[in-house]
Formats: C-alpha cells, structure tokens, sequence
C-alpha cells in the first residue's frame, strides 16, 4: 500500500471513481458559526405570529366559523358574501379602487417630473425640496387630512372660497378632496423609486443615441423612458396601494356618505360599530385579498425593472 | 458646452418649474397652514388650547403608546435582523416577505384584527369578559394596534444594512474568545447603532400619527384618544375653540414630523442609514 492511497480522498481530490463531489454543509447546530440563531430567530416567528400572522389569521377564519347569529357555516359565509357585495360595498370599492388609481397615476406624472428634476438638473434650494419630498411620510397622516380640508372647504379661507366662487369647484368633501388627499399620500413612492433608477442611467446610451442623430424626444422616448418604465410602474402600485388603504387624511377631507364619497375603511368601522363582526370581517378579507394582488403585482414589476437594470 | 445629455432650456424651466410648484401647494402651504391656524390668536390662546383636559391626555396617551411600541418593535427589528443576515436557513425570504405584511395593509384591517380578537362577540371576548380584562378600548388595544402598523419599520431598515456589511468581524471576534453577549455589544451594535436609531425615528413618527388602526380599537372612548384621534374629535366637535384646539395639537405633531424628517435626513446624507423609501433591492434580500 503506498503513502497516497492511506490519505483520506478530499486530501488528494481524487477517488478511484473520480473526482470528489463536494462535502455537502453538516446539518444541525455546528451549520452556523455565530450565536444566537435559535434564540433570535425564535423570538423573531413568535412575535411575528402574535402581532401579525395569528391576527390575520383570526380574521380568516371569523369569515368562516359560526355564531349565535349566524349558527351555520353556509350561513356565515352567505352573511360574508352579501355584505361583500352589498352595492353599498360595491361602490366603496369602486370609489377606493377609482380614486386611488387617479391619484397613483396623478402622482405618476408629478413624481416622474420631479424625479427627473432633482436627479437631472440643478437649481436653488434642490437639497431642501428633495428632503421635503419624504414629508408625507413622516407626518401624520391627521395632520395633512386637517390642513387638506381646511384649505380645501368653503369656510377654512384658504383656497376653497376662491375655488368655489370663481369656478363653482366643490372641493372638501367631495371625491375632489379624496384625490387631494391621496395624492398627497403616495408622492414620495413614486419619485424614491424612480430616483434611484434615473442616477443609475448610464450617460453613455443617451450619447450613444445622440451620436445616432436622434434628437432629445427621441432619446427620451425611445431610450430612456422604456428603461425607466419598470421602476415608475412599481411607485405608482405602490402609491396606489397606501391610497387604497388610507384611512386618517380621508376622514378629514371626505364627507363619508354613503354610495358616493364613503371609503372601503369607514364601512369597516361602520360595522363593527353596528357590531357585525362577521360582516366586517368580510370586508377586511376583500381589502386583505386587494392587497395581496397589489404585492404580487409590484413583486413581478420588481423582477422586470431589475434584469432590465442589469442589462442597460 | 451643450452636451448630448442637456435638455432644452425650456423643458428644463418647465419641468422645475413644475417640481416646485407641486412640492409649494401640495407639501409647504399645508404645513404653512396648520401653523398659522394654530397661532392665529396668538401665543396665549395656543398654550391654553394645549393645556385643555382632553389635551393634555391625549397628549399623555400618544406618548404612552409609543414608549410602549418603540421599545417592542425594536427588541424584534434586532432579533430578525440579525436572524436574517447571519444564518443561513429555508423560508429566509418568506419571512422577509411576511415582516412586510404590515406595510401593504390597510390600518383599518390592522385594528380590526385586534378587534375581532379582543371584542365583545371576538375570539376572546366572552372569556376577557368573564374575567374583566379590558384590551379593546383600553391601552393594551391600542399598542397592539400600533405595534401592527410600526411592525416592519426597524427590522426593515436593519437588514440591508447588516446584510451590506456582513459578518467577518462578529466571525474574528468569536475567534478571539467573545461570547455572544460581548459579541453583540462590542462589535455589531457600534456598527448598526445608527441604522437602529432610523428605524427607530421611523417607527416612532408612525406610532404617535397613527390613526386608522388606533381609532377601531380606541372606539370613542373619550379618556383613550391619542393626539391624532383627539385632533378629528375636535374638529368634528365644530365651534371655533375646539379648532384651535385640533390645530395645536396639530401643530405639535408637525413638529414631531420635523424632528424625524431632520434626523432622517442628517443621516441619510452621512449615509449612515439606506433610504426607508425605496423598496428593498431583490438581490440583498437573498
């Protein structure tokens, strides 16, 4: 027996039926080198179940089991169904699901415009007015629902007045007002997302085209504006979707009546306030399930923006 | 020099124009306007409209909640964050995933999950009832609430933070004889204080604004309201005390909002902490 053969077979990398395949990593406790993992990531799925999963989960299964009420599972669920398609639910969708959209893609033309502007351009004050943009995230959304509808109504002496006298433009507790209010919202979700993607255009391909004699247009709409498509689709899906769960500026600035300015939210506060749980528990499955597609759908628009990110 | 990448002069003026336009109507005026509201009558009528019973206790409340919620939220922000960038395990990027879940809700669902937990015909509401533990309308209702919403806000900060700056240091100084505590304290924290300190301000901006998912759990209890609750009680209540009122409390929780948009901001520009805005980057999430 020679020396080689008494090495164990990694030593040399090679055995008698080829080269060594790869130890695979040994389960259990020695896989991680640094403490800790069971007592973080422990603790991280137990508060995680109380305070969110267990929750949402209570409320799926409200829509499902039976009270005095309603003492059968068909019933509870023919309960849930009716009241989710109630016409008063209906048009609540509708006008959540509508405005929303008007006021993502408002926000869709604004924040492009001001992307483009703090990214591309320079002028006094560019630093402030970009800090600015994040302040609908940090104040309360009460707080721009109250200063929204005192400048907005007739009475606050700001902007209503004139607006109503001059053009006859009703606007606090109108759908106008929503729109306001959820505009203000969604602003900074449309010009963080597209922010970074406009810095990461390389200057070379608008050259490039330039150099092909395209004039500024051209190059914007052909070269530049199908790159940063993804990324200004992802901020106004997710405008839209804080727009279609606000709930604190709205109750300032809309009248909340019933068919015509009354938003998803409020018909859930409604119900429980007539404490028909099951009924409310029906409506916060539908706004859970509105959602849900609005993460899938910026989770694919995510996908796309970042291969074509990777290729430019 | 023009260059290829100049736009024309007047597409140029446009578009700032525009900017600046937006950003002065949509976000400067209103702010403008809460103040002068607030201090419309001058100095002694703002300080007697803060110094009103229902005032000051929502005054009290909101801080209440939120030295309860910051403390919770942040405890969990560390713990998943560093579950998350250190350890390889299956699921990683569904929890990730399920972490956010508060952030696509709508507060309103967020309240109600508590409430049909916690109330009269809830889960639970017969039992609490029996043995005369108050959750919904009481305090612990509304931190929950509250904890729901600001759930993600420092775990989401944390992990690309940590994730950027991987773990060869907490790995040299176990090999120098550190024990985990000594570990955490001596070498990670220095180094993610910062990041913990924005998602901090973040989750504490959130906790004392929030309003839809507090407002189904406090229900009009009036000794319950937080500021932001208290500020729509005034101004439903109509009469023009009781809007100096809602408009100083206002202006209070403006203040707030200067306060974490300052602090966001100084650290964001000594990039200490990534931008909260932006949705997190797919590949540092794997």
């Amino acid at each position: 027996m020679n020396a080689v053969s008494t090495l164990p077979p990694e030593a040399h990398g090679y055995t008698p039926e080829g080269p060594v395949k790869p130890v695979p990593a040994r389960s259990g406790r020695r896989r991680h080198i640094l403490p800790g993992f069971h007592l973080t990531l422990g603790y991280t799925l137990i508060y995680l179940s109380l305070i969110v999963l267990l929750p949402l989960l209570a409320l799926v299964l409200k829509t499902v089991t039976p009270t005095k009420d309603y003492p059968s599972i068909s019933q509870v669920v023919g309960h849930v169904f009716e009241v989710a398609t109630d016409t008063r639910s209906v048009d609540s969708y509708w006008l959540s699901f509508g405005i929303s959209f008007a006021a993502a893609l408002l926000n869709g033309v604004f924040g492009f415009v001001a992307a483009w502007a703090l990214v591309r351009y320079e002028f006094p004050g560019k630093k402030a007015f970009d800090a600015l943009v994040d302040l609908p995230f940090a104040m309360p959304t009460a707080v721009a629902g109250l200063a929204l509808c005192q400048i907005f109504s007739k009475k606050g002496g700001y902007l209503g007045g004139p607006l109503y006298d001059w053009f006859g433009w009703k606007i606090a507790y109108t759908q106008w007002g929503i729109l306001i209010a959820l505009t203000f919202i969604g602003f900074p979700f449309v010009v963080r997302t597209l922010q970074p993607v406009l810095s990461d255009l390389a200057a070379e391909v608008e050259e490039a085209a330039a150099c092909l004699g395209a004039n500024r247009w051209q190059t914007f709409r052909r070269v530049i504006f199908p790159a940063v498509s993804p990324a200004l689709l992802t901020g106004v899906m997710l405008a839209f979707g804080r727009g279609v769960g606000e709930y604190g500026s709205v109750v300032f600035i809309s009248s909340m009546l019933p068919y015509r300015t009354e938003i998803t939210p409020h018909l859930i506060i409604i119900k429980l306030d007539e404490s028909d749980y099951v009924g409310a528990a029906g409506l916060g499955l539908v706004m859970l399930l509105m959602s849900l597609a609005i993460v899938v759908t910026v989770n694919v628009l995510q996908y796309f923006s970042a291969r074509r990110r990777g290729r430019a | 020099m023009k260059r290829a990448t100049t736009d024309p002069w007047l597409a140029r003026y446009l578009l700032i124009g525009m900017t600046l336009g937006f950003i002065l109507v949509f976000l400067i005026f209103p702010v403008c306007v809460i103040l002068i509201e607030a201090l419309r009558h001058g100095l002694a009528v703002y300080f007697s409209a803060l110094s009103a019973d229902h005032s000051i206790n929502a005054i009290r409340m909101t801080l209440m909640v939120a030295v309860t919620v910051v403390p919770l939220n942040t405890v969990f922000g560390v713990c998943a964050a560093w579950a998350i960038t250190h350890f390889k395990f299956p699921g990683k990027s569904l929890l990730v995933s399920m972490i956010e879940i508060p952030l696509w809700v709508s507060p309103v669902v967020g309240g109600l999950v508590f409430a049909l937990i916690f109330g009269r015909q809830g889960w639970l509401g017969k039992w609490l009832e029996a043995h005369e533990i108050q959750i919904m309308f009481a305090f612990p209702g509304i931190v929950l609430a509250t904890a729901f919403v600001t759930f993600p806000f420092v775990a989401r900060g944390l992990i690309p933070l940590m994730q950027a700056q991987g773990c060869a240091e907490e790995e040299a100084a176990l090999t120098l004889g550190a024990n985990g505590w000594q570990l955490f304290w001596r070498v990670t924290f220095p180094k993610i204080k910062w990041g913990v300190l924005y998602g901090m301000i973040l989750c504490n901006a959130r906790a004392m604004g929030e309003f839809g998912a507090v407002s189904v759990m406090a229900g009009s209890v009036d000794d319950k309201m937080t500021m932001p609750l208290q500020i729509e009680n005034y101004y439903q209540a109509l009469g023009p005390d009781a809007l100096s009122r809602a408009f100083a409390l206002a202006s209070l929780l403006l203040l707030l909002s200067a306060v974490t948009l300052a602090i966001k901001i100084g650290l964001e520009w000594r990039r200490l902490a990534p931008s909260y805005a932006r949705p997190p980057k797919p590949e540092l999430v794997h």
